[in-house]
């Protein structure tokens, strides 16, 4: 019985392999959330807890009701970008320590799947955060929303998602050649960008330079797109209008999606040539 | 024999502490260069700082001489050193168990483990307060936040800070206990902690914006009035904008933070106490869970 040879499995080659990588490593990021719920709590209540410090900000001030409506969405989108920076961008740092990185290298499968599986499976389990807090939100200060659109609300969220994994997909390889200053790296944009992408304010309340230097993070036209088409005073905040700023969405996401595959490809090619990518250095 | 055993038991202490708060340090700022390391520290502040001066500006059309405003401002500045502090105490029990592996050496040195992790602190307090420094500088030079030198009261000051610093290590003592046996979430500790606080603390708003009924938490932590006395410190009376406290005056401020303090300092020593026999009886102190 032991001598009997493993039966053999499906040779995935092409885009087969391609396609059972991604899923393969999108399986555990969806399924691990289901098996420990406990992580629930951490990541909902810590975003909630920010947007409840800032509604209570706005509402010390006696600001618009508004306002209250843009905290919550900000605070929902906290959660991917949140998702994309420590669990796409430093995860291939993390997956270096942990070992499994040189694994991921010397299977047969391309590193872009096992980037891409990262990302469905970080949007899918986010997503039910992303929900959590919005209900809450709404429900605890009783925001309003008028949308017009709702398909076009949809795709902006779609495409401001593609264009904000994309961006972690990118960052995954360049931040896997920072080495120990990854995590250092990680902590330091997080608080930049809540304040350049308008998480909770509108963008159009930053001088225009520095709102249009902001566009890169897709988070930031992404979120002032979708409280234009979600709030009945939405279009007077709006830093560019939304058909224009879908158009500026679509362009990012080919360029971090192609810039994710030239980035990759250097670092697959600098683990070859000096075998030094793959040693965790404490 | 008693006197010659404490006084190896207080050189022990000490220089626990000591030799803890020079490797967070290392640990802590030696992976660049000081110049990016500055940067490193103050820029999360700061732009914490500018997220609610942008919302202030948006809502008082850049009316920035309501008194609401300095209270703000120091509020959310001085609130760095609740995450900082409690963080750089209870971070040193993952960072030694899980990515150096060294927890268990640490525990059979000729040390004393709390007093080595409240020393892991220190780099915690340093960088906190060059950024607190940077964006009180910031404030007053940019956003006309109404701060005299002259007229303030330097010596509540740097007693409130003294107070404040210890509350808070102790603080971070009791999550470092937790981290000592929690499995997963240990690293999410001191940033859940410190943001349930900041929602309680009245550090960027006045407590009467709670509603009724989650008010006395607020009154019952040692950080509302810590953060109450820093801003009468530096900018005089501040019941205008916080009525909150205005009832209690300074000497009384003080006295319910030494002695909220002292509580919470003696609670977090039976705590560590506690969770650190249950962390060797289970065999947890060189245990790894991929954090």
């Amino acid at each position: 019985m032991d001598n009997q040879p493993v039966a053999e499995g499906k040779k995935y080659t092409g885009w087969r392999l391609f396609w059972h990588s991604v899923v393969a490593r999108s399986y555990p990021r969806v399924i691990g959330q289901q098996r420990d719920t406990s992580w629930m709590l951490f990541d909902v209540i810590m975003p909630l807890g920010s947007v409840i410090a800032y509604v209570m900000v706005y509402r010390a001030l006696k600001a618009p009701d508004q306002y209250v409506g843009f905290v919550v969405m900000g605070g929902a989108m906290t959660a991917f970008w949140m998702n994309v920076l420590w669990s796409m961008s430093s995860q291939l740092y993390w997956e270096k320590e942990q070992g499994n990185l040189a694994l991921y290298i010397m299977a047969p499968n391309s590193m872009m799947s096992i980037l891409l599986g990262m990302a469905l499976g970080g949007m899918v389990a986010t997503l039910l955060r992303a929900v959590v807090i919005t209900l809450l939100g709404s429900l605890l200060f009783g925001v309003q929303y008028v949308v017009a659109s709702p398909f076009e609300l949809f795709g902006v969220f779609a495409i401001s998602m593609v264009a904000l994994y994309g961006m972690g997909m990118m960052f995954a390889s360049a931040f896997l050649l920072f080495g120990r200053e990854a995590w250092a790296i990680s902590d330091m944009v997080t608080e930049p960008v809540n304040l350049v992408s308008g998480l909770y304010f509108p963008i159009k309340s930053l001088p225009f330079w520095i709102a249009a230097a902001a566009s890169i993070i897709p988070l930031t036209l992404g979120l002032d797109a979708m409280r234009q088409l979600a709030f009945a005073s939405g279009f007077k905040i709006g830093f560019l209008t939304p058909r224009v700023e879908i158009l500026i969405l679509v362009a990012l996401s080919v360029f971090f999606l192609v810039g994710a595959k030239l980035l990759l490809d250097y670092t697959e090619k600098l683990a070859i040539r000096e075998g030094r990518l793959t040693e965790a250095r404490r | 024999m008693d006197v010659s055993r404490s006084a190896v038991s207080r050189s022990e202490a000490i220089r626990s502490f000591k030799t803890a708060a020079w490797l967070g340090w290392q640990i802590t700022s030696n992976w660049t260069d000081p110049f990016l390391f500055a940067i490193y520290s103050i820029i999360r502040p700061i732009s914490r700082a500018a997220i609610l001066v942008v919302m202030y500006g948006v809502i008082t059309q850049g009316n920035f001489t309501n008194p609401l405003f300095p209270c703000i401002y120091l509020g959310n500045a001085f609130y760095t050193y609740v995450f900082t502090v409690m963080n750089g105490v209870s971070w040193a029990v993952i960072e030694d168990r899980e990515h150096y592996q060294t927890l268990k050496y640490m525990y059979i040195a000729p040390i004393r483990i709390p007093f080595y992790l409240l020393g892991r602190g220190v780099a915690g307090f340093l960088t906190a307060s060059l950024s607190v420094l940077i964006t009180i500088l910031a404030g007053v030079l940019f956003l006309q936040v109404s701060f005299d030198p002259l007229r303030a009261n330097w010596l509540l000051f740097f007693v409130s800070l003294f107070i404040g610093v210890i509350m808070l290590s102790m603080m971070g003592l009791v999550l470092a206990a937790f981290s000592l046996l929690v499995v997963r979430h240990a690293s999410f500790m001191a940033e859940g902690v410190s943001g349930v606080l900041f929602l309680f603390s009245g550090a960027i708003y006045p407590l009467e914006v709670l509603p009724i009924w989650l008010r006395p938490i607020g009154f019952a932590i040692p950080i509302t009035y810590w953060l109450e006395l820093m801003r009468r410190s530096l900018i005089g009376n501040v019941a205008q904008a916080f009525p909150t406290l205005a009832r209690f005056s300074n000497m009384q401020l003080l006295g319910l933070l030494a002695g909220l303090s002292f509580l919470f300092g003696v609670i977090a020593v039976f705590v560590f106490r506690y969770c650190d026999r249950l962390a060797r009886e289970r065999g947890l102190i060189d245990r790894t869970t991929n954090y």
